[in-house]
C-alpha cells in the first residue's frame, strides 16, 4: 500500500491539474462568446452573397460560357481538400475528428483513382496529416500568430486557392471544418468550395423573385464575385471553425475538471482510510506492548 | 407610399448599418447612382467610394471598398469587404490604402494590372479630395 506521503502528494498533484484544466476551461468559455459574437456578425453577409450570387447563378444556368469558379472546368480528376483545424490541442475530439474524415476521404478519392492535393491550415491537422500524406501536401497555413481571425487572414486563403485554380493545378476544391452546433456538438463538415455549390434558392416562403437589373452585365459582376465568394467561404468555415474550437474545449476541460475531481474524492478517502489503519496499528502496538508487562 | 426604405451596409465581419432612410447615394462602378424607395431592382459592382445616406435630413458618410450593392423596392443592401463610416476613416486608414494602392500600381506585373490598380488608387484619390473638401 503506498505511504501516506505518498498518497499527499498525489493528492496534490491531480489538485493542481484541476486547477489548470478548471482555468483552461474559463478561458475557453470566454473566448467561445467572442467567437460566437464573430460568427454571428458574419452570417448577414455571407447569406446575402449567397442569395445574390444563387441569382446570378439561376440567371446564368442557362447561359453559354459560365466562369469556371461556378461551372468548374469540366474534370474531376484532381482534387484539393482544404483541412481547417485547429493551432492548439486538448480540445478534446476537435482535431482529430476534421483530420479523420479529411483522411477518409482523400484515401476515398485516391481509391477511385484521383489524385488528391491537401492544404492545412492549422498546425494540428498537418501534424495529424503529415505522416500518412506527407508528399501530398502542398502548403500549410499558419495562424498560431493570429489573435482575432479577420478577414484579411481568410481572404489570404481564398486568393491562394484562386492562384492555384488558375494555375490549373486542381479541379475541385472542398474544405473541412466542424460546424458549430452547440457547445458539447461539433459536426465535422465538408464543403464544396469550388467549383462554387449554391443550395437551391426556390424555398417557398421566399416568393418574391425579383428581376434584377444588372450594372454592368451578369457576367462582369459574377466575375467579380465568384472569387470573393471563395475568400467568403473560407472566412466563414474558419470562424464556425474558431467557435468550436473553444466550445470543444470547454467540455473537453469540463470534463477534464470533474474526472480530477473524482480522483480527488476516491484519493482522499483512501488516504483518511490508510491515515487510521494506522493510527490502529499504532494504538494495538501499545496497547499490547503495556499489556506484555 | 412609404417615404423611407431599409437600408444595409455589411461588411463580412459585421454589420454596420440596418435602418430606415430615406435616400441613399451609392458608387456604382459605372458612376454615382441615387437610391429613393420604391427603386427597381438592381445588383450593380462598386468602386470604392463613400456611400451617402440621408435619413430625417441627416447626413451620414460611409466608405467602402470592393464591394456591391443590391437594391430591391423596399430595401438596399451594400455588401463591401471594407466598410467603415469616414469619421473612423480619417487620418490614417485612407493614407494607408493609399499607399498600399501605390505600391500595388509599382508592383504591377502587366498593364492590364497596372491598369486596374491605378484605377483603384485613382478612385481612393478621388475619396480624398472629397474628404478634404468637406
Amino acid at each position: 500500500m503506498a505511504s501516506l506521503k505518498e498518497l499527499r502528494n498525489r493528492i496534490d498533484s491531480v489538485k493542481n491539474t484541476q486547477k489548470i484544466t478548471k482555468a483552461m476551461q474559463m478561458v475557453a468559455a470566454a473566448k467561445l462568446r467572442r467567437a460566437q459574437d464573430a460568427a454571428e456578425a458574419a452570417r448577414p453577409y455571407s447569406e446575402r452573397m449567397d442569395a445574390v450570387l444563387g441569382n446570378l447563378a439561376a440567371a446564368m444556368a442557362t447561359m453559354p460560357g459560365a466562369p469556371a469558379l461556378l461551372a468548374g472546368n469540366g474534370k474531376s480528376d484532381r482534387h484539393l481538400l482544404v483541412v481547417a483545424t485547429a493551432e492548439r490541442g486538448l480540445c478534446g475530439g476537435f482535431n482529430s475528428s476534421i483530420s479523420k474524415l479529411a483522411r477518409a476521404k482523400a484515401l476515398e478519392l485516391k481509391a477511385q483513382g484521383k489524385d488528391v492535393k491537401l492544404l492545412c491550415v492549422g498546425k494540428k491537422g498537418y501534424d495529424a496529416l503529415k505522416r500518412e500524406f506527407r508528399s501530398d501536401i502542398v502548403d500549410v497555413v499558419d495562424l498560431s500568430a493570429v489573435r482575432q481571425l479577420g478577414f484579411n487572414d481568410a481572404h489570404d486563403i481564398g486568393t491562394k486557392l484562386i492562384t492555384m485554380f488558375e494555375a490549373d493545378e486542381f479541379d475541385v476544391c472542398t474544405i473541412f471544418y466542424n460546424k458549430f452546433e452547440s457547445v458539447i456538438s461539433q459536426v465535422p463538415t465538408a464543403q464544396q468550395i469550388i467549383p462554387a455549390f449554391f443550395p437551391t434558392a426556390d424555398n417557398d416562403e421566399d416568393k418574391t423573385v425579383h428581376v434584377y437589373d444588372y450594372e454592368p452585365d451578369e457576367k462582369a459582376i459574377l466575375n467579380d464575385l465568384l472569387p470573393r465568394n471563395v475568400s467568403v467561404q473560407v472566412f466563414k468555415a474558419l470562424l464556425e471553425n474558431g467557435a468550436s474550437e473553444q466550445g470543444a474545449r470547454m467540455s473537453a476541460m469540463d470534463n477534464a475538471t470533474r474526472n480530477a475531481g473524482e480522483m480527488i474524492d476516491s484519493l482522499t478517502i483512501l488516504y483518511n482510510r490508510s491515515r487510521q489503519a494506522q493510527i490502529t496499528k499504532e494504538l494495538i502496538e501499545i496497547i499490547s506492548g503495556a499489556e506484555a508487562l | 407610399m412609404a417615404d423611407t426604405f431599409t437600408f444595409s451596409l455589411v461588411s463580412p465581419e459585421r454589420e454596420l448599418v440596418s435602418e430606415e432612410v430615406s435616400s441613399v447615394v451609392v458608387p456604382g462602378a459605372e458612376g454615382d447612382f441615387g437610391v429613393l424607395p420604391n427603386h427597381a431592382p438592381v445588383i450593380a459592382r462598386l468602386r470604392p467610394g463613400l456611400v451617402t445616406v440621408t435619413k430625417d435630413g441627416e447626413v451620414k458618410r460611409y466608405f467602402v471598398y470592393h464591394g456591391f450593392a443590391e437594391v430591391t423596392q423596399s430595401s438596399l443592401s451594400v455588401l463591401a469587404e471594407d466598410a467603415q463610416p469616414v469619421e473612423e476613416l480619417k487620418g490614417d486608414g485612407l493614407a494607408d490604402k493609399i499607399k498600399d494602392a501605390e505600391e500595388d500600381v509599382s508592383v504591377a506585373k502587366d498593364a492590364l494590372e497596372k491598369a486596374l490598380a491605378e484605377e483603384i488608387l485613382s478612385h481612393l484619390k478621388a475619396v480624398e479630395d472629397t474628404l478634404a473638401a468637406l
